[in-house]
């Protein structure tokens, strides 16, 4: 920054001729000072994004399975279906082994390599009509009962951001970076 | 000299009229209709004077904000058909009917996953914070202070199209999830700057304001490159479908990640690893393994005119126009082949040739009027050359979804009509 900085005076009458050229402050006080300090109550309020690889910013609170069939049946098998076998919304359940057949069935079961993005997904975007209208605990619970019709979970289960994270999803392993370019 | 006396009487019209259904197309194929049209247009051409030079027309400002030609009422966005529901769904640029480079506000394509918001600006923010010195919060009037920058982008939905069959009938069936516009905003970087990033600093998590909250992570190094906060498109304000008051735009990359109605930007070390990054927007290989974070659209070009579902009156000259794009840089190169794929003979490029935009391929023909395939084929400067649907087949599979940059070639038949040479 400092180097920069010095070299700067020298390389501005060179620059004032090109429009395009943006002022870039080059250290922190001389920013352009636009904005203001977000609070932590601003902050905290929106942060709601959770870490699926490690369940990071997964809210207090649980739920356990049986709440989760409760809050399924009521706010989710319309669009999702009885059993999670889909209709206007995704297919939930089923589908492993498909994987590397002609006709893969990607489901939270058999496709997705985080638990903990469940929660985060179903937190800000579902049930589709209302979203953000469920309850932290309640968003554990019908986590908790997709996980159990994947058989990833026992019916008795109670789900919280520790055994949330601790999940170990069937097709985890089975990602891997971007090789393109690829055809050449 | 007075008029009248040089225009055909209504009756020799009538006579002119019979003449020609006599005389050509069968009489009982035109409706009465037909002929009532043909005749209204007969009056407006020459030797006559048009119907529209003899009355005024509409007084300026009758429209305060303008819309085309009511004879252009068929150029629209292509919106599927009996889709399950159209809250998370897209509708398509007409791109056969399209010239240029620049895509008209309101034929840009869209696809949302919660619905279009209706944002009121003044109401809207951006938070800004995470692994920052200073989290900062924006209003729309604090993000319009910073120094600003407009650069012409293209943007393409990563599904466009998928791998498999049945595959579309149009240009826009194909490729139409893709349009270009002038962005204006400020650099992404300017904005990061203003909060001073720490050292741990690697994805920037960016989130939506609709209903789907959409989620996804971006590299620290696209943000601190051409990354922009974009709140203008075509001269004006954003429009609610493409994320009004305000974007981000990652040029060249998967139109998913180009976050709309953005307010809040999260400095993170690792990416999130939202739905949109695990679930969907990851490319599945046919031995089941999938390829995640695949950002970057691939070089690909179509031919618009002539296209599918359009038809050659006849014979002749026709130019093949149509529009090429790479994510990794500029367009170098468009090539035309005639037969099959068999030899290729480079086409014209219209400029400006820019940057991750649309760019516009010319290329004179004559048409023998015999059966031929034409098809184009794209070069960036990185030297990358588009493929084959069936190379890329070849190492993807079928079931891969995202990502397909296939040449898709067209079938021109004896009678001038234009379909799909895949399907
Ligand atoms: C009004 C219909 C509707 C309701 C009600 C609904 N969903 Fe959805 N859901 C959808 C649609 C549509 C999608 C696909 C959205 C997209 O792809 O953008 C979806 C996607 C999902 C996904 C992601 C699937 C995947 O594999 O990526 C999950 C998980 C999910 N919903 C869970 C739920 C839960 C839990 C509830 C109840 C609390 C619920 N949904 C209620 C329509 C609905």
């Amino acid at each position: 920054m400092r180097k920069r900085n010095a070299g700067l005076s020298s390389m501005t009458v060179l620059l004032a001729a090109c429009t395009w050229q943006v002022y870039v402050p080059a250290q922190a006080q001389e920013r352009y000072a636009i904005g203001r300090d977000a609070t932590p109550a601003e902050i905290a309020a929106w942060n709601i994004d959770v870490g699926g690889n490690n369940g990071s910013n997964l809210p207090p609170g649980s739920g356990t399975v049986e709440r989760g069939r409760a809050v399924y049946a009521e706010q989710c098998a319309s669009c999702h279906g009885e059993k999670g076998q889909g209709g206007i919304g995704d297919r939930l359940v089923g589908g492993e082994g498909t994987l590397a057949s002609p006709k893969p069935v990607k489901t939270v079961g058999s496709y997705w390599p985080y638990a903990p993005t469940l929660f985060d997904y179903i937190r800000r975007a579902m049930p589709m009509n209302a979203p953000q209208s469920l309850s932290d605990p309640d968003v554990y619970a019908v986590s908790a009962y997709v996980l159990h019709m994947n058989g990833l979970l026992p019916s008795d289960a109670t789900l919280d951001a520790k055994s949330l994270s601790a999940i170990k999803m069937p097709n985890r392993d089975k990602f891997v970076g971007d090789p393109r370019p690829d055809v050449k | 000299m007075k008029q009248e006396s040089d225009r055909p009487s209504a009756a020799s019209r009538r006579r002119f009229l019979q003449g020609a259904v006599v005389g050509g197309v069968a009489a009982s194929a035109l409706s009465r209709d037909a002929i009532a049209e043909t005749a209204k247009a007969a009056d407006n051409l020459p030797p006559n004077v048009p119907e529209w030079m003899k009355t005024p027309g509409d007084p300026a400002g009758s429209q305060p904000y303008g819309t085309p030609s009511e004879y252009e009422k068929n150029v629209v966005r292509h919106v599927p058909k009996n889709a399950p529901q159209y809250l998370s769904a897209a509708s398509r640029t007409p791109l056969q009917d399209l010239d240029g480079i620049i895509t008209p506000n309101g034929l840009f394509y869209e696809r949302h996953h919660g619905g279009v918001p209706n944002i009121d600006p003044a109401q809207h923010r951006l938070v800004l914070h995470g692994l920052v010195e200073k989290p900062l919060i924006f209003t729309m009037e604090d993000i319009r202070r910073f120094p600003s920058q407009s650069r012409i982008h293209f943007l393409e939905c990563s599904g466009n199209p998928i791998y498999t069959k049945p595959y579309g009938k149009t240009a826009s069936d194909l490729v139409g999830l893709l349009s270009c516009a002038e962005w204006t905003g400020v650099s992404l970087k300017l904005v990061l700057q203003e909060a001073g990033l720490k050292p741990e600093a690697k994805w920037v998590v960016a989130e939506g304001a609709d209903a789907a909250a959409m989620t996804r992570s971006i590299p620290i190094e696209k943000c601190l490159d051409d990354a922009m906060l974009v709140y203008s498109q075509n001269g004006e304000r954003l429009r609610p479908q493409q994320g009004y008051p305000l974007r981000i735009l990652l040029p060249g990359f998967e139109g998913n990640m180009n976050v709309k109605w953005l307010r809040r930007l999260k400095v993170t070390a690792e990416p999130v690893y939202s739905r949109e990054e695990t679930s969907k927007y990851t490319d599945l290989m046919a031995d089941g393994v999938a390829r995640e974070f695949t950002f970057y659209m691939e070089a690909k070009s179509i031919i618009t005119r002539p296209s599918g579902g359009q038809r050659l009156a006849a014979p002749g000259f026709h130019e093949i126009t149509g529009i090429a794009w790479s994510g990794h840089g500029k367009i170098r190169r468009v090539d035309i082949s005639l037969d099959e794929g068999k030899s290729w003979q480079e086409a014209q490029l219209q400029e400006p040739i820019l940057t991750r935009a649309i760019t516009r391929f010319r290329f004179p023909w004559h048409w023998d009027g015999k059966p031929v395939v034409i098809q184009s084929r794209a070069t960036d400067e990185t030297g990358y050359v588009q493929p084959t649907l069936a190379e890329l087949v070849s190492v993807r599979g079928e079931n891969s979804f995202y990502h397909n940059n296939a040449i898709w070639p067209w079938r021109i038949a004896a009678n001038g009509e234009i379909s799909n040479a895949q399907a």
